[in-house]
């Protein structure tokens, strides 16, 4: 069956998304929060999430360029970042967020900017993650089927 | 051959008288020669005799003698030089050897008659031995009897068969006539015939106890003679010409009394029994004096026995009133069980009954509370409010209070928050104070654990209801509260005497001071004061709104947490301080985690935890804002999302029963606004609850949080599952501080 199909595939990706670092258990939290008063939850904050991500990497890019780095702006976005990415569990924006904040409190303007390559690096990594999940989801929508639930040991 | 120059005759006319001399001599000789020989064949014989070489002297003397004689009976006729010469050589010998020993029997003869002397002597010590073998051999008799009496007597404890025993034995040993035994009367003035040897059955012969005779035996603890006419022996039938010799000696009763534990007995007694023995009559026999001595040893071997029997008889009475008693204690009890369980099945259903229709008249009245009211209404239903409330109080403490009186009352121990207890006790009397205008302050020390693991509900109840009464008995003034920790030697109070701290690594001892400037107590009527139901009435002004069991439960609860209360006051007038003193444990870290955490429980989607929960969450980032409304939405709560501290401020009202308000440092002030909730709320139920989220993990966020007055804290991320069980810990315990 090709739903069945899907379905597999969607499962065997998730599972791989969580062991390559991209998702963390925060992910299936939010999974558990959807339910049928509210089917598109996890879509709506995964899309917020990258409305707010771009927003504060363009603020950060803007701030960083600065001839006088306002050390505490960026770490107020980087933390802001931070606190967004762990909220819907994606693990490398957030860890790449807390490297940033290292160098932000040590004023290293070469390791900021080393780290905002690599947090938009991840952010875009893992928004295509998303795009293909989303894309997996709904075409078992489309079938009629139901997205199924991950269950993982951790 | 040559004549001699003697001139003796040749061969005189007298032949006869020379017949006889010839014969005699010769006869001598043989003597002489013989004596020796059987000297020394008998001396041969004995072995022991000292003086041998005399022996041999005289051995010597005689035979020269005897050889003297024999040569003689040749010189009757003619003899020859030859003949002459050996006589006379003979002569000379024997005259030598006879002086000799006639010296020699000088030193000998005043030893052998000495040795006789000796002989003498030891026939005399031999006899004397004799003697004293006789005697000892009679002691020896005497002891075995005495033995064999003892044995028999101390192989009963029947008092009677002692005594009888005894006679009978001594009757036998001593081969008396008659032996008896005169015991004193229960007045102790007159000596009863209780025990004979011939007679059988004694009749009841009674003598008067102060008879000098009978003085005269109890004065001394020796068998004394008596004579035969004396009251207490004129048993025998008379007519006998002479009545054998009469002993009498005492017999001390010894009590229970007289054994003292490593004493000996003290023969301080005063009651003496009379022993008496007779002689048989018309025997010329006299009490020797180990035959004395054998009744006196007797005397008292009998004294020892019959202690023995009494001590028996005495222990065995003590032993069944001891089992009487038992039976009737088991008795008891059972009842008293019985009863107990009585009450407490009464008392369990009185619980469930009262309760109901207070709980009942209770909620029903506050739900009228919220509707609409005219003044006068509102007034009535608040009385109304009041009175079940406090009647449901009475009920609760009189429920309490048989509960711990049971000792059935157990602690619900749990960790909680101390300085979360103050402040709640803080604000219940806040309303109360201010109406009297009492200045009520609370000062917590520095050193005061945060944590603390006891039973809060009874502590708080306890503490409430000392600050309750400081508020309740002044009129004016001040009222503060000061808690620390108590150390050794605040605890070691001169007014807890009893009060025996005991500090360990993981216990604390909390010291609550509640200080007013009330009316104060009268010192004499402090102990009373925790009393159940003892009122003071000796004010007028004293609002008697209370059972009088409050301050008798406390302590109650305060002794169930190993601590103590107590109350001193200067007098009337002068306030009154209490204190209060109670073991709280230390919580380890980890149970702060486990706190709350339930196990995972299944996710129910279906399930809705908290139906209509109004809650306002602050958050600057919209996808964590998100993330949190929609946990709270799954858990049903009706939420209201807000990104500014203003927007809080603004939409914040007394509906909201949580707002979760995320903290970033240095974003929001979330301090200012936790501190503004708090002026604006003033009545603590209405007031919600004050709830950090942060994904802080410092010591310092979470102490800031508790200093501004924030009732929880939790770290981010949050799950469902921790969501909705900070939330349920949160309603119930109205507070929630995550470990960190």
């Amino acid at each position: 069956m090709e739903l069945v199909q899907i379905q597999r595939r969607l499962v065997d990706y998730t599972k791989s998304l969580f062991m390559e670092g991209f998702l963390d258990a925060q992910f299936l939290q939010l999974q558990q929060l959807q339910d049928d008063s509210n089917p598109y939850f996890v879509f709506e904050v995964v899309s917020l999430f990258f409305e707010d991500s771009e927003k504060l990497l363009n603020e950060l890019t803007i701030a960083l360029d600065q001839p006088n780095v306002d050390f505490k702006k960026i770490d107020s976005h980087v933390h802001q970042l931070k606190g967004s990415s762990s909220s819907i569990g994606a693990q490398r924006v957030k860890n790449a967020c807390i490297a940033f904040r290292n160098y932000c409190d040590v004023q290293n303007i070469e390791g900021c900017l080393t780290c905002l390559q690599q947090v938009k690096q991840e952010c875009y990594l893992v928004k295509n993650k998303f795009e293909t999940l989303f894309r997996l989801e709904q075409q078992i929508m489309a079938s009629g089927g139901s997205v199924p639930t991950i269950e993982l040991g951790f | 051959m040559e004549s001699c120059n003697c001139i003796e005759p040749q061969w005189p006319p007298d032949d006869l008288l020379m017949k006889y001399q010839y014969i005699s001599d010769f006869f001598i000789a043989l003597a002489y020669f013989s004596i020796p020989l059987e000297l020394i064949y008998f001396v041969k014989k004995s072995a022991v005799f000292p003086y041998r070489w005399v022996l041999v002297q005289f051995g010597a003397f005689i035979v020269l003698c005897g050889a003297t004689h024999l040569i003689n009976l040749w010189t009757f006729t003619v003899h020859s030089r030859t003949v002459a010469s050996v006589m006379t050589t003979a002569k000379v010998l024997t005259a030598a050897v006879s002086c000799i020993t006639a010296l020699m029997l000088v030193h000998i003869i005043p030893d052998l008659l000495s040795v006789k002397t000796r002989e003498l002597f030891l026939k005399n010590k031999a006899a004397e031995l004799d003697r004293e073998m006789g005697l000892i051999r009679t002691q020896e008799e005497t002891g075995r009897h005495v033995r064999m009496l003892t044995h028999e007597i101390r192989s009963t404890l029947d008092r009677h068969t002692i005594l009888k025993t005894t006679l009978v034995e001594l009757g036998r040993t001593l081969a008396l006539e008659e032996c008896a035994l005169w015991m004193p009367t229960r007045t102790g003035l007159e000596l009863q015939l209780s025990y004979t040897l011939r007679q059988q059955n004694p009749v009841g012969y009674t003598v008067p106890i102060h008879h000098p005779v009978i003085n005269q035996v109890f004065s001394s603890n020796r068998a004394v003679k008596i004579s035969p006419n004396c009251p207490v022996a004129r048993l025998r039938p008379a007519g006998k010409y002479m009545p054998g010799e009469v002993v009498a000696v005492r017999v001390p009763l010894l009590h229970l009394s007289n054994f003292h534990i490593n004493d000996w007995p003290e023969l301080s007694t005063k009651r003496y029994a009379l022993m008496v023995l007779m002689l048989p009559s018309d025997s010329a026999r006299q009490w020797h004096v180990h035959e004395l001595e054998l009744v006196e040893v007797v005397a008292d071997q009998v004294a020892v026995a019959l202690s023995h029997a009494a001590i028996l008889e005495e222990s065995m009475r003590a032993r069944d009133l001891l089992m009487d008693q038992n039976v009737a204690l088991d008795l008891a009890r059972r009842e008293a069980e019985t009863a107990i369980r009585a009450r407490n099945d009464f008392l369990a259903v009185m619980n469930h009954e009262m309760r109901t229709p207070m709980h009942a008249i209770i909620a029903l009245s506050s739900l009228l509370q919220e509707t609409e009211l005219t003044p006068e209404q509102r007034l009535m239903v608040e009385t109304v409010l009041k009175s079940s409330n406090l009647l449901a109080t009475l009920i609760n403490d009189v429920l309490d209070l048989s509960r711990l009186e049971d000792g059935s009352l157990q602690l619900d121990l749990g960790t909680f928050n101390l300085y979360a207890v103050f402040r709640e006790v803080l604000n219940l009397i806040k309303p109360i104070a201010s109406v009297k205008k009492l200045h009520v302050s609370l000062n917590l020390a520095p050193d005061l654990p945060e944590y603390a693991v006891g039973d809060e509900k009874r502590l708080m109840q306890t503490i409430l209801n000392i600050v309750g009464n400081a508020v309740k008995f002044s009129k004016e003034g001040s009222i503060s509260i000061t808690a620390f920790v108590a150390k050794l030697d605040t605890l070691r109070d001169s007014k807890a005497p009893e009060f025996l701290p005991v500090l360990s690594d993981n216990h604390f001892y909390l010291r609550v001071q509640v200080k007013d400037s009330g009316s104060g107590i009268n010192p004499l009527d402090i102990p009373k004061l925790f009393t159940k139901f003892a009122q003071n009435q000796s004010t007028g002004t004293r609002n008697s709104g209370g059972s009088g069991l409050g301050l008798a439960i406390c302590k109650r609860f305060v002794n169930l947490m190993e601590g103590h209360i107590w109350i001193e006051s200067e007098g009337l007038g002068k306030g009154c301080t209490a204190i209060l003193i109670v073991k709280l444990g230390m919580p380890e870290r980890v149970n702060e985690s486990k706190l709350p955490y339930m196990p995972k429980m299944p996710t129910n989607h279906g399930q809705i935890a908290f139906p209509g929960l109004k809650v306002l969450v602050m958050d600057e980032n919209g996808v964590s804002r998100m993330v949190t409304e929609g946990l709270l939405l799954h858990l049903g709560c009706d939420v209201t999302m807000v990104g500014s501290s203003d927007e809080c401020l603004r939409l914040v009202s007394h509906e909201h029963k949580v707002v979760f308000m995320d903290i970033c440092v240095p974003c929001i002030d979330s301090y200012g606004i936790t501190i503004r909730i708090h002026e604006k709320f003033t009545k603590r139920h209405e007031r919600p609850l004050l709830v950090a989220l942060t994904g802080n993990t410092d010591k310092v966020t979470k102490e800031n949080c508790m200093r501004a007055g924030m009732d929880g804290l939790i770290l981010k991320p949050v799950s469902l599952d921790k969501m909705r069980s900070v939330l349920t810990d949160l309603l119930e315990h109205r507070v929630f501080f995550e470990a960190i």
